[in-house]
């Protein structure tokens, strides 16, 4: 089934749920309330029609005025895909999880998570995967600075080139 | 007489363990010898390589693709060729294409030999290892003849690949794939059909096709659940369609349909395959350029794409943001060695510690892959 025919179906379905199908370019995408996504993914992998077993990605994407978390559904049985969005407000972006009807979310989560600082309510085990434990802030936000030094360990090092380079236009002025 | 006190013990194995292919790390609940759980602890290698690619442009990220896996950076680098074709509708001459397909075919080869190799190990036996390591040296040297590096390639470019064949290689690769067939014979008498080798892998940890799948297992793993899916055959991209190969299935010959035996059988048959594409490839290469005109500084149309490409580990799915600079806006990697370990935890229930080392082998994780 087309992308775009599976996105109509959902609208038949959840008429006030489905925020905007958007065009190709090159890949269609529809935007799914936030309060919705697990009705859908459900309808989506129940549905005998469109049967998406699995969960081929889930990821998020910093826009600066909101981040967006981002699902590729696919079916094996009926070698379809469809993307999902669901937008977030900047602060403390919540959205359910869908670890209950895919597994494997459960670490595409958790990275998501780690990395965007996406909560997801009602997640097994919303554990930092990536990053260490302690690190200040979600490093793909857009305005995440790099802290100079963790635990004492400096995260900057410095270049000798640079330092020639500095000590020569010393020398000239 | 008082009665033993038996507790749960907490093993903490890696993140240098030897047989944990990079740095990784499990915390492992046992009792006695059979493990309660196995919880991995990943994100030791994470380097970042998303960030990355949002300050250093389209062109400057290819070299960045070799590292998400450095054991087969021929299809990190074709995939984000391939996503970045997509978002700016360019089109691959086919010498192009069929370099492509060669040197990844190639790639797929030395990937599946070390996977076989380290699987030997893995389970108590250095010879294999030797053996197959021998035959990937030579896959190296091709390689390295063809585009300078023996494993971070930087080989392939948007729109096609760096250089054209050597003068003479396609000779040398004909003669090595003539030599290689006979060796994975060999190979099979010497390790695989070994008892000792089937006795240790049969039946362990198997994986249904409905887990897999739930749990988004991609590549040889998927294939050796039973399901038949093989992004070359069924969203066929560059030129695989006009190859004639088979796509090997898990059949539980050995004993349950998607346990180690099968995963481990797969890259075996996988090799016999992708030789099979690579004397096709190399005999019906036609002539002309190898890298299509794009600009210098590219700057795709601002929207977004997901391209899938078959490499070694599996399926792997480039999602890319563009936003009409010159800079991409978001760069996804989904990677088979993330998603195979995230089934470890599951499968570990009820296994033994020595089994583990078994299921990480046989999934063919690989560090930096999982943590990117």
């Amino acid at each position: 089934m087309e992308a775009l025919k599976i996105y109509e179906r959902v609208k038949e379905r959840f008429p006030d749920k489905v925020l905007e199908v958007s065009e190709k370019k090159p890949d269609p995408f529809a935007a799914v309330a936030a309060d919705a996504i697990v009705a859908v993914g459900r309808l989506l992998h129940d549905d005998p029609e469109t049967a998406m077993d699995c969960l081929s990605n889930q990821t998020g994407v910093d826009y600066k005025d909101r981040i967006e978390v981002v699902y590729h559904l696919f079916s094996y049985k009926h070698h379809h895909t469809c993307v999902l969005k669901v937008k977030l407000p900047r602060e403390n972006p919540t959205v359910a999880t869908v670890e209950e009807i895919w597994r494997a979310a459960n670490w595409m989560e958790r990275e998501i998570f780690d990395l965007l600082g996406v909560n997801f309510d009602g997640h097994s085990d919303m554990r930092r995967i990536l990053m260490p434990e302690d690190w200040p802030g979600y490093p793909l936000r857009k305005d995440f600075v790099e802290p100079l030094e963790y635990h004492g360990i400096s995260t900057v090092r410095e270049s000798p080139i640079l330092r020639l380079d500095q000590k020569k236009k010393h020398e000239h002025a | 007489m008082s009665t033993l006190r038996t507790e749960e013990m907490t093993l903490n194995m890696g993140p240098q363990h030897p047989s944990t292919h990079g740095v990784l790390r499990f915390v492992i609940k046992a009792d006695g010898e059979v493990m309660r759980e196995a919880i991995p602890d990943v994100g030791y290698l994470h380097r970042s390589i998303e960030k990355i690619a949002e300050k250093v442009g389209y062109h400057g990220f290819m070299p960045y693709t070799d590292r998400v896996d450095y054991v087969c950076a021929m299809f990190t680098n074709q995939g984000w060729g391939m996503a970045c074709e997509k978002l700016a509708n360019i089109e691959v001459p086919r010498r192009g294409e069929y370099c492509r397909v060669i040197a990844a075919e190639f790639n797929r080869l030395a990937s599946h030999l070390l996977t076989v190799g380290l699987m030997g190990m893995d389970i108590g036996a250095m010879t294999p290892f030797l053996h197959a390591l021998r035959e990937r040296e030579m896959i190296n040297d091709l390689i390295e003849e063809l585009c300078g590096a023996r494993l971070t390639f930087n080989y392939m470019r948007i729109g096609g690949v760096a250089w054209d064949l050597p003068p003479g290689w396609r000779e040398k690769a004909l003669a090595y794939l003539d030599h290689l067939d006979p060796i994975i014979n060999e190979f099979n008498s010497l390790f695989s059909y070994n008892k000792i080798c089937v006795e240790r892998l049969a039946k362990v940890a198997p994986i249904s096709a409905e887990d897999a799948i739930n749990y988004n297992l991609v590549g040889p793993n998927l294939r050796a659940s039973g399901v038949n899916w093989d992004v070359r055959k069924n969203i066929p991209y560059s030129v695989y369609p006009e190859f004639d190969f088979e796509v090997p299935l898990g059949s539980g010959e050995w004993g349950i349909v998607g346990d180690a035996m099968d995963r481990y059988m797969m890259r075996i048959r996988e090799m016999v395959q992708s030789s099979r594409i690579l004397r096709q490839a190399l005999k019906r290469m036609p002539e002309g350029p190898v890298l299509a005109k794009v600009v210098r500084n590219f700057k795709p149309p601002a929207g977004e794409c997901q391209i899938r490409v078959e490499s070694a580990r599996g399926d792997q799915g480039w999602y890319v943001v563009s936003d009409g600079t010159a800079f991409p806006w978001r760069v996804h990697v989904r990677t088979g060695s993330f998603a195979a370990m995230g089934i470890i935890q599951k499968l570990s229930r009820g296994l033994m510690i020595a089994d583990l080392v078994v299921l990480i082998a046989s999934l063919d994780v690989i560090a930096p892959e999982i943590d990117r």
